[in-house]
């Protein structure tokens, strides 16, 4: 996030976009709910009614996959209105001239065909969003799960730089991220590209302090992704696989796909809490501990360094996953791995990392630290941007919408979202095991639009078989006016009906390498009408 | 009895609530918001609240486990991380250090992360590394 979680409260506006608030980051949500009692106009944009979509004050339901088409819209309508921030403009960005030309062709007529967004509704909302004291924006995985996800994002930041609603308190662009620490395996490079800290390994001078670091010789090539290992393995190029704490075989789109290659990879280490469907294909599995069972630190959504505390001993065998790493680091002969606690692994990284480089364990005891913190004197810094942008100027990007990679056709007629419940997390490794979250939801089911569900001679309850070009799952039929007319929705946290079966990997965002999870085609047909 | 309360971050998202872990004679039995927490400020969502109820669940890994004749087998701790050793330097030394790579995890810690590609970038020499957070 540019923006700390509790500058939210004093947004003047706060427009969402691809995130189920609520369900994903509750306690951000009751922030912006906080804000909206203090007076702030809260607009979702989002192909379904989430929770969230019901509070706000404007909700409008896209179509899939047509983010760029309003972002650019909105733009189209701030500048010939001349509700751009031209000072801010003048004095910190570049690149403008190009994107004005980029959006003059988004007219609201044109914008409303392609997104299904009334041009009344768009206009009210870039006057909102553009004229507010401080605008906030705030999305999610709604909006990077596309082939167009990087596309989404940088347009997110045009639109911000184009009104100046950003580098000030409760401004910014926002992405919430999922998982307890991605902020901070991201910025600790567990990311191909990078060492810690976001620096090129692809860069002389860097990777040369590395190497003194760390002891030996460091590969001047970018790495592989999580889909290009997978593919690597079937290619026969990849041999051997460590996996940390995560469950592909659910999480991956297209996991039938996965699951070969899991079965194929020559060498396979699993090192989780519980044997997972992944860990079950491992050559070794090592029982790592959960959160209660050892030290820390995690780095939240708003770039917050946080610590956990170890509260029990790990129970049985299970060992810190820190400490296994040292042996494994140790037993294959490196004189790098010794380290007594995490705090002296923390010591190394935050020397190596320069937006960590002010922090250590004792002033995370004490202060409220976000990264960049650059020494010891530095308090860190709550939003970013403050003075000018990372690199100088604040970069305009000119985009051009493109429409989803797969289409509904005549065989699959249906545009199939995914996405996660409030009660449960990711692949559910570890809320399916908990009493009180599966009790409340336990199975997959898919949401319909009644028109959809009559044409279909279903109703909430029934069961149905969904179809890709890649598997096919059954499900639960729920009828709801939460979703467009020719749209389908099914969670993504079980793995005997895993929606990753249908999604699309082979289409995958050509920078961020993300897959495309949020659209593809499907067929429905019924199999009961209505529960037994 | 021996209670007390342990301050830590809730480990399902990345709002990073403060939570207080309740600990009853060695047992974690129930998670508490931390009142004076910047983010959370006293309050929890129903994950949070029940964030200690996956630590016993059942089929929590207790033991290093080998494949043995196609069957994952106990084993300890020197032989399995042993054989990790040997296999990972095996391999590298065949087929080169790209032909390894490791996921990372968003769930661990940034220590924990940052060990993983050390090992890998330092020790083996390739930069496949990655993790889920495109997933
Ligand atoms: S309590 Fe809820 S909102 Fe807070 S970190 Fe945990 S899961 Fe996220």
């Amino acid at each position: 996030m540019t923006n700390s979680v509790p500058e939210l409260e004093d947004a003047d506006c706060i427009l969402i976009t691809g995130s189920n608030t609520t369900s994903s980051h509750p306690l951000i949500a009751s922030r912006i709910m906080k804000a909206k009692e203090k007076g702030a106009k809260v607009i979702v944009i989002d192909p379904r009614r989430t929770h969230i979509a019901s509070l706000a004050d404007i909700h409008v339901k896209q179509n899939l996959g047509s983010d760029v088409a309003w972002i650019n819209g909105l733009m189209h309508i701030i500048l010939k209105e001349g509700w751009q921030n031209q000072s801010f403009i003048d004095e910190r960005t570049e690149g403008f001239e190009e994107v004005k030309k980029a959006v003059e062709g988004y007219t609201p007529e044109k914008v409303e065909e392609i997104t299904g967004i009334p041009k009344e509704t768009l206009r009210e909302i870039a006057e909102i969003y553009a004229k507010s004291g401080a605008s906030s924006i705030v999305y999610c995985m709604g909006i990077t799960q596309h082939i167009t996800g990087t596309d989404n994002v940088k347009s997110l930041a045009n639109l911000a730089m184009l009104t100046g609603q950003i580098g000030r308190p409760s401004t910014g662009v926002n992405p919430l991220r999922g998982q307890n620490n991605v902020q901070g395996s991201t910025d600790m490079a567990a990311i191909p590209n990078k060492y810690p800290g976001y620096q090129d390994v692809t860069n002389e001078e860097i990777r040369k302090k590395f190497e003194k670091a760390w002891g030996g010789p460091l590969s001047p090539n970018v790495g592989l992704t999580v889909v290009e290992m997978i593919n690597a393995i079937e290619e026969g190029k990849l041999k051997g696989l460590y996996i940390l704490g995560e469950n592909p075989l659910v999480s991956d789109p297209d996991s039938t796909h996965v699951e070969k290659a899991l079965e194929d990879v020559e060498f396979l280490v699993v090192q989780d809490i519980f044997l997972t469907e992944t860990a079950k294909k491992a050559d070794v599995v090592l029982p790592g501990a959960s959160f209660a069972e050892k030290d820390g630190t995690y780095t939240g959504t708003d770039r917050r360094f946080q610590k956990i505390r170890k509260a029990i001993e790990p129970l049985g065998e299970a060992k810190p996953d820190w400490e296994i790493l040292c042996m494994v680091g140790k037993a294959m002969g490196s004189k790098g791995f010794d380290f007594p606690s995490p705090k002296e692994v923390f010591d190394e990284l935050a020397e190596l990392t320069p937006i960590y480089h002010g922090a250590d364990y004792d002033r995370i005891e004490k202060e409220v630290i976000h990264w960049p913190c650059k020494d010891k004197d530095d308090p860190g810094s709550p939003y970013l941007h403050k003075d000018g942008f990372a690199r100088g100027k604040g970069l305009f990007t000119p985009i051009e919408f493109k429409p989803p990679a797969e289409l509904p056709d005549e065989e699959y007629p249906f545009q199939l979202t995914t996405g996660r419940l409030p009660f449960h997390y990711h692949t559910g490794t570890m809320t399916r095991v908990s009493p009180s979250l599966t009790h409340e939801v336990n199975e997959a089911y898919i949401e319909l639009h009644p028109e959809d569900a009559k044409a279909l001679d279903v109703k909430s309850g029934g069961r149905v078989r969904v179809s890709s070009r890649r598997g096919s799952i059954e499900v639960r039929v729920l009828v709801t006016t939460g979703i467009n007319k020719g749209v389908a929705f099914i969670p993504f946290h079980f793995a005997e009906a895993a929606a990753n079966r249908l999604t699309n990997a082979a289409a995958l965002d050509p920078i961020a390498k993300i897959p495309e999870y949020k659209v593809c085609a499907i067929k429905i047909e019924k199999i009961d009408g209505r529960e037994a | 009895m021996e209670y007390q309360t342990v301050r830590t971050t809730c480990t399902y998202c990345g709002t990073g609530c403060g939570v207080l872990l309740e600990v009853l004679d060695g047992e974690v039995v129930g998670t508490l918001p931390q009142k004076d927490h910047p983010i959370n400020e006293g309050k929890l969502c129903i994950k949070g609240w029940s964030a200690h109820e996956f630590i016993y669940a059942d089929g929590r890994l207790t033991k290093p486990l080998i494949r043995k004749d196609g069957k994952l087998v106990e084993a300890s701790w020197e032989e399995a991380v042993g054989l990790v050793a040997k296999k990972l330097l095996e391999l590298k030394e065949k087929h080169g250090p790209d032909s390894l790579g490791c996921f990372s995890s968003a769930k661990c810690t940034n220590e924990e992360n940052y060990l993983l590609q050390k090992i890998f970038r330092a020790v083996i020499g390739t930069n496949n590394v990655d993790h889920c957070a495109r997933l």
